[in-house]
């Protein structure tokens, strides 16, 4: 049976794809973070290329190879790459080798603390190492799914199989863990250190509640989360991986326990991308056919930003002002909004 | 093949006990003069000397699914080695995956089926077991892990024939076909073998499993090739091949199951059978593959499983003067050959 959509959704929302700048990148497309007001598209090998916002376009060399992950603090860019290297790209456009891995293995996941502490981890091993301080590392039981540096503190949750590893890299003595069975692949804390998230390989979310380890698990997803963003002040959890927006919500003491996740912005694709503004109650979602949704997150409202046309959608992200709204697809094609 | 299953990266899983010859094989495919390039994922501590420019080590990290199903395990670095490749589309044409000696295939296999992104990206080829001719059937007898190499193989590579005696060989051989009937087996010499044997053989292509015949008769298939080589009389034996035939032995662990009916099955009771079959057996069910004829369908259906995961499809509408019969054949480890006779029977209309 053909389909038949009476209401024509797409016609009948505000757009503003008119407003949007073009930007070619030419090739792949893993992730775009923004250096001040520019930009910053990072290739899946060899380049990141600067725009500005006016679409002028500025490619920099930071690698040999394939570039794994990437993070960003608005100052710099911290990439892994597949030829061991954790490379530094800072706002000038100067790049710098920051760590080489002596086996020269996949750097697979990468964070950045607040403070200036980089994080990198091969294998099964995770290293961090703090400004002027020495490097130092961490050996977890499983090849690290995940990074991430806690708000408060010097403090690296590491995932992996069957858990999160909680490491003080400046103290002795055992970390701690947070077992849950299964393959964990991402990991975030909510910004105001009370819970830590972690995206499966299955398609499902996990939490503990850090003051008492109590869990909470966040299912019903078709596909595997990949894409995980904290709305304005750490109120909700926006996911990708349905065809919808998932966001759990995380204002209360007891996080999403008990409680059903709003579904925003339905489409007929998978939600792909999540950004959340820096600011306000909006979103940024994009979808599997190319589609990327401007959301308001208390009423849903929507406004179309790229029209369903191309690759999925494989990078998104604000400046940290929330004026000017990034993307591109799998296949580099690329554009920037400004509000 | 479907346009979708095309432009999938094809994977080859190169399996094989220690110092049988699957580093040698590996050089051979890469050295070839075959115009593709290769990501070549390799076990980490795994031999050194390979030419490539893709090289990933991996970790051979073998995790549980969450879904209840003790059988169900897969990869997890495969998963991640994978997601990274499969982001630099264009720079490679294949993926070859070669294990340690002593791991399973399975959970690589299942790697494939379970993880919906490395199945939009890229597609299981075949799995290619390199053997020893001369200690196989030792290690048949010592190592579990030779075994299930041997009965989970699309093709195997019979290296180092020159080593063994003629009797040793068909002894050699008869042990392999014991196991595993179903699977194109090429005898080599320092594994010189057609890449066209070991390389895109669509051995879980739905679109290809067209004959599900076993090989006893034709066990020097794919052999001709080697005639230029030079090595004396050791394999230049179809001719009088026959006289002595293929001893038949009877494998105490490993055995593979044959089933076929010419009565059109019923989809609506035949599926239940098989799927409770898979969930409740799929764990000693290494491999499993059908042919279906439905009544009041005019189309094949095929299927094929590695432990509890099964996947089918219709393929293609049976030609005009084509034998309509259902063909299923299972290989696995305690295989309660009685039980799925038994349910196989009481699944065909009367």
């Amino acid at each position: 049976m053909p389909d038949f959509n009476p209401l024509q959704e797409q016609e009948s929302i505000v757009s503003v794809t008119d407003r949007v700048v073009p930007v070619a990148i030419g090739a792949g497309v893993t992730a775009v973070h923004f250096l001040g007001d520019k930009a910053a598209f990072v290739g899946v090998e060899e380049k990141v290329t600067l725009v500005d916002p006016a679409g002028a376009t500025s490619p920099v060399e930071v690698a040999f190879g394939g570039i794994l992950c990437s993070t960003s603090d608005g100052k710099r860019i911290v990439m892994g790459c597949d030829d061991g290297k954790v490379v530094v790209l800072d706002r000038e456009g100067a790049v710098s080798t920051f760590a080489t891995d002596a086996k020269r293995r996949w750097i697979d996941s990468v964070a950045l603390h607040p403070d200036g502490a980089v994080a990198w981890s091969a294998g099964k091993t995770a290293f961090v190492q703090a400004p002027k301080g020495e490097v130092k590392s961490f050996e977890v039981p499983s090849t690290v799914g995940g990074l991430a540096f806690a708000p408060k503190g010097l403090r690296l949750a590491i995932a992996h199989y069957n858990g999160v590893t909680l490491w003080f890299p400046n103290m002795a003595g055992n970390a701690e863990v947070l077992e849950w069975a299964g393959s964990h692949l991402g990991v975030t804390f909510s910004p105001d250190n009370k819970f830590l998230v972690t995206a499966m390989h299955e398609p499902a979310l996990h939490g503990w509640r850090l003051v008492d380890g109590k869990h909470m698990r966040m299912t019903g997803y078709p596909a595997r989360v990949r894409s995980i963003a904290w709305s304005a002040g750490g109120k909700g959890l926006a996911t990708s991986g349905a065809d919808t927006v998932i966001i759990w919500p995380f204002a209360s003491k007891d996080g999403p326990m008990g409680k059903e996740p709003a579904m925003l912005a339905p489409l007929k694709a998978k939600v792909t991308m999540v950004a959340c503004h820096p600011k306000q109650d909006i979103l940024a979602a994009g979808y599997s056919d190319g589609t990327i949704l401007m959301v308001r997150i208390t009423d849903g409202a929507e406004i179309l930003i790229r029209a369903n046309k191309g690759q999925p959608v494989s990078a998104l992200a604000w400046n940290a002002k929330g004026t000017l709204l990034a993307f591109a697809d799998q296949d580099g094609d690329a554009g920037l909004l400004e509000l | 093949m479907s346009e979708a299953t095309a432009n999938k990266i094809p994977v080859t899983v190169l399996t094989g006990y220690l110092g049988a010859g699957k580093t040698t094989l590996l050089n051979r495919i890469l050295s070839e003069n075959h115009g593709k390039k290769y990501a070549v994922i390799v076990n980490e501590f795994g031999e050194i000397g390979i030419d490539n420019d893709l090289i990933i080590g991996a970790d051979e990290e073998v995790f549980e699914m969450n879904n209840g199903c003790v059988c169900c395990t897969v990869r997890g670095d495969l998963v991640r080695i994978l997601d990274g490749l499969m982001k630099r589309k264009g720079k490679f044409d294949a993926i070859i995956v070669e294990t340690t000696g002593l791991a399973d295939p399975a959970p690589v296999a299942q790697t494939f089926f379970v993880d919906e992104d490395v199945q939009a990206h890229a597609r299981l080829d075949a799995v290619v077991t390199v053997a020893d001719a001369k200690w196989l059937s030792d290690r048949l007898k010592d190592a579990p892990e030779a075994k299930n190499q041997i009965a989970f193989a699309d093709v195997i590579v019979l290296n180092k024939v020159d080593l063994v005696s003629k009797p040793e060989l068909a002894e050699v051989e008869a042990r392999i076909r014991a196991i595993n009937p179903y699977a194109k087996l090429h005898k080599t010499e320092r594994a010189q073998v057609k890449l066209s044997d070991v390389l895109e053989r669509g051995a879980f292509d739905l679109d290809r499993i067209l004959e599900i015949e076993p090989e006893f008769l034709s066990a020097d298939d794919g052999h001709e090739h080697h005639h230029d080589h030079d090595h004396g009389q050791h394999h230049h034996d179809h001719d009088h091949g026959h006289g002595h035939g293929l001893k038949h032995y009877h494998d105490e662990d490993m055995q593979s199951l044959s089933l076929r009916t010419d009565k059109a099955l019923d989809a609506s009771s035949f599926m239940p059978w098989l799927q409770d079959l898979m969930a409740k057996e799929g764990g000693k069910i290494l491999r499993s593959k059908g042919i279906l004829s439905f009544s009041g369908d005019d189309d094949r259906y095929v299927f094929q499983g590695v432990h509890m995961m099964l996947e089918g499809d219709h393929q293609r509408p049976w030609k005009d003067g084509e034998k309509r019969e259902s063909r299923l054949v299972f290989i696995g480890r305690d295989l309660p050959e009685q039980l799925i006779r038994d349910g196989f029977e009481k699944v065909i209309p009367s």
